[in-house]
């Protein structure tokens, strides 16, 4: 059991979603809630327990069937890792509670598609195998159209077909950078990628970097760094809510594979091609944070806010990415948790808003009160304050300590000054939505305590799924020497070119 | 050889991409299909092309590399996946939306007018 949990995280959630079809949970939707809720919290406490296990054990390499490194699949835990498997555990919980409340019943199989979403997910930040990541990411993929379109209206019709169609074009150019990566390399796995980039001579060189950097194009669609953003406003703010809470780790999976394949394959060791895709990351990061701060100021409605949000921390993380230091990379993964947190905790909340107002909705207009103005105020206050990145909260310490990192790269007085003015640009935004929602009424007082009577109010489990998203900001600043002691921990690991291959090639130990 | 797969690989790629950049969804869905087409073989090819060679060690002193093989077997299989998906959400776009257009939006005067008819026909 001990030696199987590494594949556990993949495991749980394709059992989970194969027993929710089975007939008792199939036919009554009270099971297949409860049964729901209970099979993300089983899958949760494995990738906590799978993280315990690297904690003491150091990196552990699951060899699926046997079949032992380059020429088998595996599957890789190292700190950084299971971190992320835990943190979308976590986020699947939140959200199969929350649409527990009765988001669920609005379309079919709502928990088995987030249990194989949750599953692409974790496989593809466990994996080690460059097509094995491919194929994780059209399991999360056909999982998310699905989700995509569930409880949809005609504007989320249209949505949906555009990201389908981006996204199937990004699946192509990914099994092309592949196959022009296997025929220069001749392997996938990617410890033996990265000891075969640096041996490659003449030709193969530029064929390497053609591979390198289509992989660039396809982790920046579904991380949606600048010219490939487009998608992603549209299609998270007509998904359902508690869809795009759990859609916020999805670009941090396009994030997450820049950070292994241009720090372990093209890292340092590389050669000729090291470093090949920092100057189009880092440029194109500022650009698409630029672009996000004006989405934020321009949006409308919460949603869209929440959705521009997103791209910024997109932006700041890639920017971050670029930088490829060890203490820019461990910045990167305590504002990668943050921001996912706070950002999927953000739609929750425009959720939660805009079923207290009526028609007005989560747009950011003078409408009727909210039925429950401290709650969601008080909640909406601090993710709010995490978000922009004021202190005390955790946005602040990761702001402070991507500043930081980013002190020594190359054209920090571009980053420092755009970055600053972005987050002015964020307070404004955020508080002028928060101000005009909660205190800007409209309508007699009569009238809208007759509105009131038909306000939902919040579900007890919308509460908790709400509780634990907006505690992480706290909770991360109340616990940040220790968070920020296992960031730096990964970073380390993951910076660590010897070790790595080491370890992933001889199995383990 | 080289020469032939390489063009069909090409030509292919380009129709692809030329029917995916048009407006509306049934040539889109047609230039994705394209595309999965030109992908697959490239994908192939990535074990460098031979004749006579069995993918089998042991049988003969030569054999090809059977790895491209499993890729190929496996792209093929999420493509059609993905095909079959694509194609119900198009039907499901014309349905909801009322023009097949990818971007959802009637440019056409007189399709505009069909529709407005066919509305109308069905109320």
């Amino acid at each position: 059991m001990i030696q199987h949990l590494t594949s556990l995280p993949v495991l749980l959630p394709m059992l989970a979603a194969v027993i929710l079809l089975m007939p008792p949970c199939g036919k009554s939707i009270a099971i297949r809630r409860v049964a729901s809720v209970v099979l993300s919290i089983i899958t949760f406490l494995a990738s906590l327990a799978l993280l315990l296990k690297v904690q003491a054990d150091g990196t552990q390499v699951y060899a699926i069937g046997d079949w032992s490194a380059p020429f088998g699949i595996v599957l890789v835990a190292d700190p950084l890792s299971t971190l992320l498997a835990c943190l979308t555990a976590l986020l699947g919980i939140v959200c199969v509670l929350y649409a527990s409340a009765g988001d669920d019943d609005k379309g079919s199989f709502f928990h088995p598609l987030v249990h194989f979403l949750v599953l692409g997910v974790n496989g593809a930040f466990l994996t080690g195998d460059a097509f094995n990541l491919f194929v994780f990411f059209e399991v999360l993929l056909i999982a998310s159209y699905s989700l995509l379109m569930h409880g949809g209206d005609k504007k989320n019709t249209r949505a949906a077909l555009q990201y389908v169609i981006m996204n199937l074009v990004g699946s192509a150019v990914f099994l092309i950078a592949l196959g022009v990566l296997y025929g220069v390399l001749g392997t996938l796995n990617m410890a033996d990628m990265a000891q075969k980039v640096s041996l490659l001579q003449g030709d193969d060189v530029y064929l390497a970097k053609i591979g390198g950097l289509l992989l660039l194009v396809v982790f920046a669609l579904k991380g949606a760094l600048l010219p490939l953003h487009l998608w992603l406003p549209n299609t998270y703010a007509t998904a359902m809510p508690i869809v795009a809470a759990l859609f916020a780790i999805m670009t941090k999976v396009g994030v997450y594979s820049m950070m292994r394949v241009y720090t372990l394959i093209f890292g340092d060791e590389a050669g000729e091609l090291s470093h090949m895709a920092q100057s189009w990351l880092w440029w194109l990061a500022l650009a698409t944070i630029a672009m996000g701060t004006i989405g934020v100021i321009a949006s409308k409605d919460l949603r869209k806010l929440a959705a521009n949000l997103v791209i910024v921390s997109v932006g700041t993380l890639v920017a971050l990415v670029a930088v490829q230091t060890v203490e820019a990379s461990s910045a990167a993964i305590y504002y990668l948790v943050h921001s996912t947190l706070v950002t999927a905790a953000l739609f929750i909340l425009a959720d939660l808003i805009g079923r207290q107002r009526g028609n007005v909705a989560d747009r950011i207009t003078a409408g009727p009160p909210i039925a429950q103005p401290r709650l969601l105020g008080v909640c909406f206050l601090i993710a709010g304050i995490a978000v922009i990145g004021m202190p005390p909260l955790s946005g602040f310490i990761g702001k402070v300590w991507l500043l930081k990192a980013t002190l020594n790269a190359e054209y920090t007085f571009v980053f420092w000054p755009l970055y600053l003015l972005a987050s002015l640009a964020i307070l404004i935004g955020v508080s002028k939505a928060g101000s005009t929602i909660f205190w800007h009424h409209q309508g007699s007082v009569q009238s809208n305590a007759t509105e009131n009577a038909g306000q939902e109010r919040v579900h007890p489990a919308q509460l908790v799924a709400l509780i634990i998203l907006i505690s992480g900001a706290p909770l991360m600043s109340l616990f940040a020497g220790p968070l920020s002691e296992y960031a730096i921990d990964a970073a380390t690991q993951l910076h660590d070119f010897n070790y790595n291959i080491k370890v992933i090639l001889s199995g383990g130990q | 050889m080289e020469l032939l797969y390489a063009s069909c690989v090409g030509i292919l790629v380009s129709c692809g991409v030329f029917l995916i950049l048009r407006s509306r969804t049934f040539p889109v869905v047609l230039g994705l299909t394209m595309l999965s087409y030109a992908v697959n073989l490239f994908l192939f090819s990535s074990g460098r092309l031979s004749l006579n060679k069995a993918a089998v060690l042991g049988n003969s002193t030569q054999y090809a590399d059977p790895l491209p093989q499993a890729l190929v077997l496996t792209a093929i299989v999420i493509g059609f996946a993905m095909t079959a998906f694509v194609v119900i959400l198009a039907i499901r776009g014309r349905a909801d939306l009322g023009s097949d257009h990818v971007d959802g939006l009637v440019l056409d005067k007189n399709s505009d007018k069909k529709n407005d008819k066919n509305k109308k026909g069905k109320v």
